[in-house]
């Protein structure tokens, strides 16, 4: 069963829920989890193609997702550090109710 | 014959699993060593207890538990049947369900540390080619169980707690992690069992454990003061300090769950000294060469023991830390001691065998710890340190 | 069979963090698809993968969204609710997107492999292709975590803590 192809719909399958909770949900916090979910399908991918290639002894796609995972984990300290000085300013984590440019 | 009774648990392992019935083999292996581990330690977090209420007694001149059996050695049964009979009080806002899971996933998390640590000589339940990481990433998993259980309760007191809780480890996990890449620099693996095979060895009579060199000593205290803190003990017990906000995290648990919050808690301290054991203590090898003839894990839970009565002593001896002492002492003095001590061992690995080398890397350690600990406690004023507490 | 497991794990948890009303609640079944996550790299061989899995994204990806909830948490909470038309709308671009990418993956021919044995990947492997090869985007990344951490300090400490700073200062 585990197989590249379940490997890949299951990958599929989650970048769609996360795309589906970014467009839909409004608070910020979950906006970022939706992109979270789509970065780690993404991750899911780079890993079923480096265990079903041939070659997988020269660690391409495993390297891509060390990495992957360190811009992750930079990528959500900025955008909560950023969704945290939005609240402050606005006292809401609500992107619909952003509507102002003034600071 | 010494040869067996080092091995008697393998052999008895494997005696079982060639009796069995043949579809049970496979799972039978890992099954009956998961028992034993649940079994040992959940004994071990019994005989702590009491051994540790009764050293606390000895150290604040009283008895401590001395009713139930001979000594009070039988008080883990009392409190256990107590535990087990006392009513279960859920607050009518806590979350049920995740008040429930806090407890018991931090016990299994707990309980899988143990699965990469050598307890003896062939004796590890999963010999991990990324032993060390595994240990890590499962205790980091312990953090997001102490949120639960301090969201969940729907109490500020148990919030504060956890929310202390978490800032803690977080920062003390910094530089415990980096004390431990000392020796994983040195050994160059990540596997629990060929570290502990790289300290086997003797020179003379003595072992060539990590503790026993310079950036190996720095190491080992950085990475024992750490696990104080990850282990929320005392003096960093400022998550559950009762004088503050009650008792942290598990105001709102009661009966079975809190003794399971006590489980979870004795067992984190036991893994977490048992792996400190295994990088810088040798792990089950025997202290000098001439005492080889001892079972492996003997020496194992020899020196758990010894590191649970310190842990004991430092509890009953010092008083507990502020928080922003707290937070200085991690970022402004363990973080760059520790990376100080990643610069030490490099210079190590990189240097001949000799005098030489030992001398340059204890300067640098004693250097950095003095002029480090000035600067923290003096703010870098160079001068006669002056005490302030009454003449 | 274990994969199937995992797969319904992770996908459930996806569906339940993307879907509850309680933001607690949604990282806590976030936390449950990245552990099925974890268990399926572990699956693939990749074992270190897994392990960093559950290291930065439960240990610590998951607690830094914990304390922005609560550090952002709405007094109104009756706002939060979603409503059903962008739901629907929404739902249905989501499915499309799957539709698309389910057609390109059952049409592709590449993807018709031989069962490979799984890669034996030792950490020795991967510590000298990160310290030979891959070097210099390891320095990157490093640079790059830095200057997250500094940037996320600075945006996220608080403008009157600033002032009283400066006014100290002064």
């Amino acid at each position: 069963m585990t197989s590249l192809t379940s490997c890949i719909l299951l990958s599929s399958l989650l970048f769609v829920i996360g795309l589906a909770g970014a467009l839909t949900r409004r608070n910020a916090i979950l906006v970022l989890i939706g992109i979270e979910l789509m970065l780690n399908a993404a991750n899911l991918n780079f890993i079923a193609f480096w265990r079903y290639h041939p070659h997988s002894e020269t660690l391409t796609g495993f390297i891509f997702v060390i990495f992957s995972i360190g811009i992750a984990a930079a990528e959500a300290a900025v955008g909560l550090a950023l969704i945290i000085s939005l609240y402050r300013h606005t006292r809401t984590a609500n992107i619909d109710e952003v509507i102002s440019m003034r600071g | 014959m010494g040869e067996t009774a080092d091995q008697i648990f393998v052999i008895l392992q494997h005696w079982i699993v060639a009796h069995a019935p043949g579809i049970l083999q496979p799972i039978l292996a890992p099954l009956l060593g998961v028992i034993a581990i649940i079994g040992v330690f959940a004994l071990l977090f019994a005989v702590t207890t009491v051994l540790e209420r009764k050293g606390l007694g000895r150290i604040q001149n009283r008895y401590g538990p001395n009713r139930v059996g001979p000594f009070g050695l039988l008080q883990p049964i009392a409190d256990g049947i107590k535990s087990v009979t006392k009513e279960d009080i859920v607050p009518q806002a806590a979350d049920k369900v995740v008040h429930l899971l806090a407890p018991v996933s931090l016990v299994l998390a707990a309980f899988s540390l143990f699965a990469v640590l050598p307890v003896g000589r062939n004796m590890v339940l999963a010999n991990l080619d990324a032993g060390v990481v595994f240990f890590f990433a499962v205790s980091s998993v312990t953090e997001i169980t102490i949120f639960m259980a301090g969201w969940s309760s729907r109490n500020k007191y148990s919030l504060l707690g956890a929310m202390r809780a978490i800032a803690q480890m977080v920062s003390y996990e910094v530089p415990l992690i980096l004390a431990s890449v000392t020796v994983i620099m040195a050994t160059g693996s990540l596997s629990t069992v060929a570290i502990v095979e790289k300290q086997a060895g003797y020179t003379g009579i003595f072992p060539h454990w990590f503790v026993f060199t310079p950036w190996g000593f720095a190491g080992f205290i950085l990475y024992m003061i750490a696990a104080t803190a990850e282990s929320n003990r005392s003096p960093f017990d400022l998550p559950e300090g009762e004088s503050e906000i009650i008792a942290g995290y598990f105001v709102e648990y009661s009966g079975f769950k809190f003794a399971l919050f006590f489980l979870g808690e004795y067992l984190g301290m036991f893994a977490i000294s048992g792996l400190g054991i295994t990088l810088f203590l040798g792990g089950w090898s025997a202290p000098f060469s001439f005492l080889t003839w001892v079972p492996s894990y003997l020496w194992f839970v020899g020196k758990l023991l010894f590191l649970i009565v310190m842990f004991i002593w430092v509890r009953g001896t010092l008083p507990r830390l502020r928080m922003d002492q707290l937070m200085n002492f991690a970022w402004k003095f363990m973080l760059p001691m520790a990376l100080i001590n990643l610069i030490t061992v490099g210079i190590w690995h990189f240097m001949q065998q000799g005098i030489l080398r030992w001398l340059i890397c204890s300067v640098i350690v004693i250097a950095s710890y003095v002029l480090l600990g000035r600067g923290l406690t003096q703010g870098w004023k160079l001068e006669k340190r002056i005490y302030r507490f009454a003449e | 069979m274990l994969f199937t497991t995992f797969a319904i794990l992770t996908v459930a948890g996806a569906v339940a963090a993307m879907s509850f009303r309680n933001l607690v609640h949604s990282v806590l079944a976030l936390i449950a698809a990245f552990a099925g996550l974890a268990a399926i790299y572990l699956q693939l061989g990749a074992q270190f993968i897994g392990l960093a899995q559950v290291l930065v994204y439960i240990g610590a990806v998951a607690i830094l969204i914990v304390f922005a909830i609560l550090l952002t948490r709405d007094k109104k909470v009756a706002q939060q609710t979603v409503s059903f038309s962008s739901w629907k709308l929404n739902g249905v671009v989501a499915l499309a997107v799957f539709a698309v990418i389910a057609w390109a993956i059952f049409q592709s021919p590449t993807l018709q492999h031989e069962i490979l044995p799984e890669p034996q990947v030792s950490m020795q492997q991967v510590g000298n292709a990160l310290m030979l090869r891959y070097a210099l985007p390891l320095e990157i990344i490093g640079l790059l975590l830095t200057a997250a951490l500094i940037g996320a300090v600075t945006i996220a400490i608080s403008e009157k803590y600033e002032k009283h700073e400066r006014r100290e200062r002064e």
